[in-house]
């Protein structure tokens, strides 16, 4: 026992004497241009994303209108779920997100019951924290959906997320790791719809693992995105939401109130005006399907627009 | 392949942050791990301790270190420094244990000579000891190059950007070639770091080439 | 944080059903020993006959240094974009996992291998040569009992590097004990990941525990009264792989 402790006693000064000498290295210039000065300079918006294509290319789109507008910008794509990029926004790590209306709302305050955009967008507004807030909300919807294979559509005879009723104890549910505490996932299915799937598989984010999941198989639903070129793709169906599980979801920005300014907002607000469900949706395939980059895809939308 | 040839800068940007995210550690995980295996070497009762306590943090899984750190630290959760204190604590597990081993491997008629040459204890392991273990420290020195090189790219996973964003962005639009230009860009990047260490080990050692055909 | 930790682990609900601690101690277990099985039927039989022949050893070295720092990361996530829509169900996401990890265990066992073949004395050879040993005789008899402390410092090595590394399998959506990581991560339940990583390094210290007396078992007398005054043959030496062994490269 003894030895043990000491050994751990040994890792803990190996672990500091480490820690205490990365402090002095991470002050070397190399650091500093690859950690955004976030205190080194008010100015600079720090853009960040959920780790899927069309959320990154919503911050492209956000960061290349605000340089075009001389705004100092840079960018942390792709960082993971909202449960690590809220916190990340909480400590100044990123700026500016592109959220979601409804999810978002859910996450601040559980208890949101609107469904509709300006329901569910008013009681966004009064759940965010005290130091974010949200600009104008756009028309462009993207929401959450639970999905099948034609194939399964027409065994078990769905349309919608009701009709799975009894049949989803024999179901696999598929989706990504967060679904199974989320208020939108597992548990909301449960809920208000009282579902008890057979198991739940922990995969992605509406990626490739979902759809190759669902295609071979290994699971009979999984969360995609209403707005995902590959739903058509490979001619899988989403089931209805008649009880409006999945609440009003528009493109909304997310920002630390103290970055708020009239340049800001208005060139993220006419973003928004510009941006719908089926061009968002045009926008996604550029990137998904046709593999073209999410900053080309930002500057071409944005110049068709006049936002650059 | 178009790919790449239009993305040659960005992949070049994240070249650079990998070497920096990679490479600063190796140097500070140096840096602590030649008193600690002196340590070793020194006080025989501490070897099995110091070995077993670094070897010990060598098994904690990379992602689960890179998403404690900010906790413990306090650090901000997608500020690099946490994926290069991580890494440094991996070239600590793997070094300590090479540079007690390389210390070791010094004769002891070497080290009696120095003393009879009047070095004290300080100056006899600054100018005869380290110098005479610097081919094993730099056995191990490229082991914990390469590996920091692979490790650095599970960084994608909490936001940090380097070789290993080429995964994620290629993986979830299910598209192979940034992929695969990352894979080969880490492989050539630790090729280049095994040519460094190597080229400094020989700087370090000229007797080595004295007698020996170069291998 | 350590309460919260040990609070996690020592939580009865935590350790049961489906995606309880013990199920996942189980497939990470799985994942871990297939992968360093497989990788020692390949590169442990490879490995005695380069060191035996002598033939294709630049070659082989080459290509294990450079899987040495092949990203597992990347290499799962091509392996599961190319062979995924290949295969269908749950092997899908498996045989990529699994080839992960075999190709991050072959380069240590391999090295070991042949080193030890090569280290043989070369009086020892000489002299099985001498009794009218045959060549497969002089590599059974002799070659590969004198090599085993090195091909079972190679295995070790190996398995601790894959059970740190199947934690990765969870992130394309499988079980293993990487689940707790990559969930903790994903709804920011850092007890749930700390306790996770700690699993596997208990794990990881286990295993390299049975292995380091399986060798003692395994080893000869011979060649362990020779080497007992080593110190770091012992048993309780969880250390990393030695890398003197590994920069024969």
């Amino acid at each position: 026992m003894k030895r043990t402790k000491i050994a751990f006693a040994m890792t803990a000064v190996a672990t500091v004497l480490s820690v205490s000498a990365c402090g002095s290295g991470s002050s070397d210039p190399l650091a500093a241009g690859s950690t955004p000065a976030a205190k080194a300079d008010a100015g600079t918006i720090v853009v960040g994303s959920a780790n899927f294509p069309e959320n990154a290319l919503l911050a492209e789109i956000y960061a290349g209108a605000l340089s075009a507008k001389g705004v100092k910008v840079d960018k942390k794509l792709n960082i993971g779920s909202r449960e690590t990029y809220i916190p990340a926004l909480k400590d100044g790590s990123i700026d500016l997100i592109p959220e979601y209306t409804g999810v978002l709302a859910q996450f601040f305050n559980p208890k949101v019951s609107a469904t509709d955009a300006a329901g569910v967008y008013a009681e966004l507004k009064a759940a965010v924290p005290s130091t974010l807030t949200v600009l104008d909300k756009s028309a462009a919807e993207d929401k959450d959906a639970v999905v099948v294979t034609k194939e399964t559509a027409a065994k078990l005879k769905v349309k919608s997320i009701a009709d799975l009723g009894p049949q989803a104890k024999n179901l696999t549910l598929g989706g990504p790791p967060e679904w199974k505490t989320r208020p939108t996932g597992v548990p909301g299915l449960k809920k208000v719809y009282n579902l008890d799937f057979k198991t739940f598989r922990p995969l992605d984010a509406g990626g490739p693992l979902s759809v190759q999941a669902l295609k071979n198989g290994q699971v009979d639903a999984v969360n995609l995105f209403t707005t995902d070129p590959s739903v058509a793709a490979n001619g899988f169906v989403i089931l209805d939401d008649p009880k409006s599980l999945f609440a009003a979801q528009n493109v909304v920005p997310l920002i630390t109130k103290t970055k708020v300014n009239p340049t800001i907002s208005a060139t993220l607000n006419s973003i928004s005006a510009k941006l719908d469900t089926e061009t968002l949706g045009q926008l996604v395939k550029q990137v998904v399907v046709d593999k073209k980059d999410a900053s080309a895809v930002a500057e071409e939308f944005l110049a068709k627009n006049n936002l650059n | 392949m178009t790919w790449l040839p239009d993305h040659l800068g960005e992949v070049l940007s994240l070249t650079v942050r990998h070497t920096y995210l990679a490479g600063v550690p190796l140097i500070l995980g140096l840096l602590i791990a030649l008193p600690l295996g002196w340590l070793a070497r020194r006080y025989r009762g501490l070897y099995p301790i110091l070995i077993i306590g670094t070897g010990l943090l060598y098994t904690i899984p990379s992602l689960a270190l890179f998403i404690m750190l900010p906790l413990l630290l306090g650090t901000k959760i997608l500020d690099p420094a946490n994926v290069v204190i991580a890494m440094t604590i991996y070239t600590i597990a793997l070094l300590v244990r090479t540079v007690a081993d390389g210390l070791g491997s010094v004769p002891d008629a070497v080290n009696q000579s120095a003393t009879a040459m009047g070095y004290r204890r300080g100056r006899r392991f600054l100018s005869v000891e380290l110098p005479l273990a610097v081919p094993v420290i730099s056995a191990g020195l490229r082991v914990a190059a390469v590996s920091n090189v692979s490790i650095v790219s599970v960084a994608t996973l909490i936001g940090v950007q380097q070789l290993g964003s080429l995964f994620t962005d290629g993986f979830n639009r299910a598209f192979m070639e940034p992929i695969i230009v990352g894979v080969v860009a880490c492989v050539l990047l630790a090729l280049v770091f095994d040519g460094v260490i190597l080229g400094a080990t020989r700087l370090a050692t000229p007797w080595q080439r004295a007698g020996k055909a170069p291998s | 944080m350590i309460n919260r930790i040990l609070a996690w682990l020592t939580d009865g609900a935590h350790w049961q059903g489906d995606d309880g601690i013990t199920r996942r101690l189980v497939e990470h277990v799985g994942y871990s020993l297939t992968a360093v099985l497989i990788a020692a039927l390949i590169a442990v039989p490879l490995g005695l006959y380069i060191g035996h022949t002598g033939r294709g050893r630049v070659f082989v070295v080459n290509i294990a240094g450079a899987a040495r720092s092949v990203p597992s990361l990347g290499l799962l996530f091509l392996a599961i974009l190319w062979l995924g829509p290949k295969l269908s169900g749950d092997i899908a996401f498996l045989v990529p996992a699994g080839l992960v990890l075999v190709v991050l265990a072959i380069p240590p066992i391999l090295s070991g291998a042949y080193a030890g073949v090569e280290g043989v004395d070369p009086d020892a050879r000489d002299a099985a040569r001498g009794m009218g040993m045959r060549g497969t005789q002089v590599l059974r008899n002799v070659e590969f009992p004198c090599a085993l402390p090195l091909i079972m410092s190679g295995i070790r090595s190996a398995t601790l590097q894959v059970i740190a590394t199947a934690t990765i399998a969870a992130v394309v959506g499988l079980g293993g004990l990487g689940r707790f990581l990559i969930d903790g991560l994903a709804v920011r339940d850092t007890p749930q990941t700390a306790s996770g990583a700690v699993l596997v390094a208990v794990l990881a210290m286990i295993v390299d525990l049975i292995l380091a007396l399986a060798q003692r078992y395994l080893v000869s007398r011979g060649l362990t009264g020779r080497y007992v005054t080593v110190p770091t043959f012992d048993a309780g030496d969880v250390s990393p792989p030695a890398p003197t062994l590994q920069h024969s490269a």
